[in-house]
């Protein structure tokens, strides 16, 4: 049985300008001591379905629905004192800023003994040689001493380890990080998602990474979901994103990043226009006024996440047949643009 | 932290001396009766006049005037009223203590109201219950305190007070013994913690919501912890900081007079003592209520920063 | 406005016409840092910027590349007399700027302009595009026909991708790719001989700063601009710079062309930063042997003695703490500040792309 199983998870919010359906209906599952990676750009809503997940959306304008069932128990409808007794025992989370997500009054070590203590009926001391102990497991130096110090004494790299110390005190059977990188230094980035695929390594925590950026997911993850406007709009194991991709909007991002092993003089290839309002969401396809191979049908139908082929891992929300899908994509990657491709793979389908 | 708090109080005693002078150059400006011939009495003859001018200093020159009176303050000898011709520090001290016990049970009348409200209404934002509180607020902070004491007089003091429930006007003056003026202080403290307990909730509900929404909060409940733990250890620690800085200013103005109150209730302290001075161009006794009042709101700054720095580990030096 | 590039880069890019408009030399900036109890003392300072020296030729991009507080956006702010140098020289065009100020500073800077980092904070809410853009001229008494500006700034506003018609529009009615086109449009206005772009694609979404990046690069070739970019992330600097400079601890480690740069590094820093980076592609990422640097980044106010990066490098030997190399040709004509320069081998190991 999967870890985590989301199903048609949707989080709507009230507003005076309408309705923003910041995620809407999502579903995807997380097996135990595997990495998921969820890519999107602002506004496709990755860090709004985790934060649910967690319990962590409580807007009064908030409107929730769908299943999310951790280890079997389902989280939308558990109670306060048990969703609070799961975040940051079973789950756990790390954010973006680690200079703003942690308390600045308050010692580093105080703060992952509050973590400890919340969960775990053991005395201060205890707790504190166990702060202490993940501290040191995650390689800050001198860690007994470094506890005693304030967030702000502490560099970048060393405050994301001291938030990754207080995530895993408590040995959490999922960790969910939401963009644990952007904010650091390039060297540092890369200390940070070693140790994340230590610990992992260690202690079979399953991983959802969070991000925008393709690289860290290609690293990092075993499967990929790529969110766009609240929607997966594909779903595949890592390999065969890069490889084998199925959405145009897929193709865009991994055609529109400068790579450091593609031609330096290869024009990039952007994707057209911008990410649409989540109040006022365009007809069928959501990506249908960005696509550069839209059909007249896709403004009317929405497309459903579908697997490639029958039984498969790899799901994909697009109108496009597969065959011509592929097409696309082989004519994409052997460096032609969006235009040339269609117009070489068009005049053989039928609408 | 002590580099830091030496620098502070070379601060405070240059403050200081830069306040007296200031108040100084500014009543020798002001055209006001000659001091000397106030002093002289109903039937002041020249000579009498210019004697009294010469015993006073007043023949010196300003610069020298000037700093006799810094020698004296310095010994304790803050002038004698020109009215009266009374020592002005032991004046002021008679006074001093009613103003402190005024302003003290405002303080902590005003705090125990004013916080939870200002918790109250930022942990239920929008609710009808925040609505009807703010509402409140608006009123008490809107009216003057005279207009809150005549009013409270009217309606609850004993002897005027259309509901007697509490001593009226004068009687904290009149009253005998630790019971009485514990009772006599009750209406004034009220009147005077009003409008401060209504600003300070919507201060505090102000800060306390910008608060709950930062990042750390958002991790602190990440973690697990329970609601009232957020709330209060890691929303209200971070909410109260700027709440301190308001306080220490406030108790070091008001300690130099919180004249309206003591004006409707007749209370013999440092604001009423100020005032009637100024009314008489009383200089010995107006200087040494600005010195007090400046002291004051002084070492409540030097305080307040010192108290924030532990309070917030960032600002240490 | 179509976002898309017009596909017609059949010839490569012009190479740089060889003389140099920007020349550094010597370039120093500390910041003091004061402490006292009555009075404040300089206990010591935070060298941001501790003597480096290159050149920005006419008609190329340069690179400044590294991470926070290695001083390149000191060292690039400095050539714009945003800040002014401790000490050292900057000639524009021949000609001496670092010490000038007033009237000739101001006329000066007619020829340099700035492109910022976040275009939510660069641009005033209260002002309307047009007004934005149309600033350079008023400021330096130019155009002050009204109906000659409006037309400048359409013109400037087609230019750059922005439809002309929303001249009278405020900042918060554009996207964040927009407002980025409103700040290179801004810089553009006076046609500077020099522009310098801080991490101008940073705060923006990846499909977006594709959009800018082409933008950038078309506007240069069009208008034979010169450019300094600024920014952290390696594909990108390699995607826009004909020469790149990788700075660590306020001086140059490494100066090479992109080619050189990306197929051998030299310098550890450099290979490090590359390898670094995470690679949109699982197979070589797996490939990839990763070089993690130890530690953190020592403070500016205390560098390392010597070579600055010793303390961090996995080829450090006594030497590095005694000596501090200098910027030197190394193998494949990078300009590298190393005693013990990468070997073809190591580079092969830890950057999946290059190609020694």
């Amino acid at each position: 049985m999967a870890l985590l199983e989301v199903r048609d998870l949707a989080v709507h919010f009230e507003s005076e300008d309408g309705l923003v359906r910041a995620v809407d209906g999502i579903s995807y599952t997380v097996e135990r001591g595997r990495t998921l990676g969820i890519v999107g750009e602002s506004g496709s809503g990755k860090s709004v379905s985790s934060l649910t997940v967690m319990g962590l959306t409580r807007a009064r304008n908030a409107r929730i629905s769908g299943s999310v069932v951790f280890d079997g128990k389902e989280l939308l409808t558990a109670s306060d004192d048990d969703m609070r007794g799961i975040r940051g025992d079973d789950i756990a989370m790390i954010f973006q800023d680690p200079l703003s997500s942690l308390h600045p009054f308050y010692r580093v070590g105080d703060q992952i003994v509050e973590a400890i203590r919340a969960h775990r009926d053991v005395s201060k001391a205890q707790a504190r040689d166990r702060a202490v102990e993940m501290l040191g497991l995650v390689g800050i130096p001198e860690p007994r001493k470094r506890a005693a110090a304030y967030p702000h004494e502490f560099s970048g790299g060393m405050r994301q380890r001291a938030m990754i110390a207080m995530a895993l005190a408590n040995d959490p059977k999922l960790l969910i990080a939401d963009e644990p990188t952007t904010a650091l230094d390039v060297t540092v980035q890369a200390q940070i998602l070693e140790l994340i695929e230590r610990l992992q390594q260690e202690f079979d925590t399953a991983v959802v990474v969070i991000t925008h950026d393709l690289g860290v997911v290609a690293e990092m993850a075993d499967d990929i979901a790529v969110m766009y406007a609240g929607r997966i709009i594909e779903h595949a194991p890592t390999d065969t994103i890069f490889r084998e991709p199925e959405h145009p909007y897929t193709w865009g991002l991994l055609r529109s990043i400068p790579k450091l092993d593609s031609p330096r003089d290869e024009a990039l290839t952007p994707i057209d226009g911008r990410p649409p309002s989540l109040i006022n969401l365009p007809s069928g396809c959501s990506f249908h006024p960005r696509c550069p191979y839209v059909r007249p049908a896709h403004r009317r139908v929405e497309p459903a996440l579908e697997p490639v082929e029958a039984g498969g891992d790899h799901r994909v929300a697009c109108l496009l047949a597969h065959a011509t899908r592929r097409r696309l994509w082989h004519e994409l990657r052997a460096g032609r643009s969006p235009e040339e491709a269609r117009s070489l793979v068009e005049p053989e389908e039928v609408a | 932290m002590f580099a830091y708090i030496v620098r502070r109080l070379v601060w405070v005693v240059f403050l200081l001396l830069l306040i007296t002078l200031i108040t100084f150059v500014i009543f020798s400006v002001l055209p006001a009766g000659d001091p000397a011939r106030l002093r002289a009495g109903r039937q002041p003859t020249p000579e009498l006049i210019q004697s009294i001018r010469e015993s006073l200093g007043l023949d010196k020159s300003k610069p020298e005037q000037f700093l006799q009176y810094l020698g004296n303050v310095v010994q304790g000898d803050f002038g004698f009223s020109y009215q009266n011709n009374q020592d002005v520090l032991p004046q002021i001290l008679d006074r001093l203590p009613n103003t402190m016990i005024l302003v003290v049970g405002a303080v902590i009348l005003w705090l125990a109201i004013g916080i939870p409200i200002g918790i109250l209404s930022a942990v239920k934002t929008g609710s009808l219950m925040d609505r009807v509180i703010m509402g409140l607020a608006l009123l008490a902070i809107s009216a003057p305190v005279y207009f809150l004491g005549l009013v409270a007089l009217f309606l609850f003091a004993d002897d005027i007070g259309r509901f007697p429930l509490l001593p009226g006007n004068s009687a904290f003056n009149d009253a005998e013994g630790a019971a009485d003026k514990f009772l006599a202080l009750l209406m004034p403290w009220a009147v005077l913690a009003a409008s401060f307990a209504a600003v300070y909730a919507r201060f505090l509900r102000g800060g306390l919501i910008e608060v709950l929404n930062e990042d750390y909060i958002r991790t602190a409940r990440a973690k697990g912890v329970s609601e009232r733990r957020v709330i209060v250890k890691h929303g209200l620690r971070s909410a109260l900081t700027p709440i301190v800085t308001l306080l220490g200013l406030d108790i070091g103005i008001l300690l130099g007079g919180a004249i309206l109150t003591e004006t409707v209730f007749n209370i013999q302290g440092m604001g009423r003592f100020a005032y009637d001075a100024i009314v008489r161009s009383d200089l010995p006794i107006i200087q040494g209520t600005v010195l007090f009042g400046a002291f004051f709101i002084v070492i409540m700054t030097l305080i307040v920063d010192i108290v924030y720095a532990f309070l917030d580990p960032r600002v240490r030096y | 406005m179509s976002d898309t590039v017009v596909r017609e880069r059949d010839d490569a890019a012009p190479a740089p016409r060889g003389d140099a408009l920007v020349e550094v030399r010597d370039l120093v900036k500390h910041f003091p840092l004061r402490r006292g109890i009555l009075f404040d003392r300089t206990v010591g300072a935070v060298r941001a910027v501790d003597g480096v020296s290159f050149d920005v030729l006419r008609g190329e991009t340069l690179g400044l590349v590294g991470e926070s507080g290695c001083g390149k956006s000191t060292t690039a702010r400095m050539i714009l007399r945003l800040i002014d140098p401790t000490s050292g020289s900057i000639r524009l065009d021949g000609q001496e700027i670092a010490t000038v100020s007033g009237a000739r500073l101001k006329e000066l800077r007619r020829g340099m302009q700035m492109i910022f980092q976040d275009p939510y904070s660069s641009l005033n809410p209260r002002k309307t595009v047009g007004s934005i853009i149309g600033d350079p001229f008023q400021i330096h008494g130019l155009l002050k026909d009204d109906a000659q500006r409006k037309r400048a700034v359409k013109d400037l506003m087609d230019l750059v991708g922005l439809n002309p018609e929303h001249y009278n529009r405020y900042p918060h009615e554009f996207s964040g790719g927009q407002r980025q086109r409103i700040g290179v449009a801004r810089a553009l206005a006076l046609k500077p001989k020099l522009i310098v772009a801080d991490e101008p694609v940073s705060a923006l979404d990846v499909s977006i700063q594709a959009q800018i990046i082409n933008l950038l690069r078309d506007l240069q070739k069009e208008l034979g601009l010169t450019l300094v970019f600024i920014a952290h992330d390696l594909s990108v600097v390699r995607h826009m710079c004909d020469r790149v400079a990788v700075m660590y601890l306020g001086k140059i480690v490494e100066l090479a062309s992109s080619d050189q740069l990306y197929d051998h590094p030299r310098m550890p820093y450099t290979g490090a930063l590359m390898s670094a980076v995470p690679v949109a592609d699982p197979q070589l990422a797996k490939v990839k042997r990763r070089q993690v640097l130890a530690g953190d980044v020592p403070s500016p106010t205390n560098p390392p003695a010597a070579c600055r990066f010793h303390t961090r490098c996995w080829k450090a030997q006594a030497v590095c703490a005694t000596q501090e190399p200098q910027l030197e040709p190394k193998e494949g004509g990078n300009l590298a500040a190393c005693h013990f320069p990468l070997t073809d081998d190591e580079v092969r190991e830890r950057v999946p792309s290059a190609r020694v």
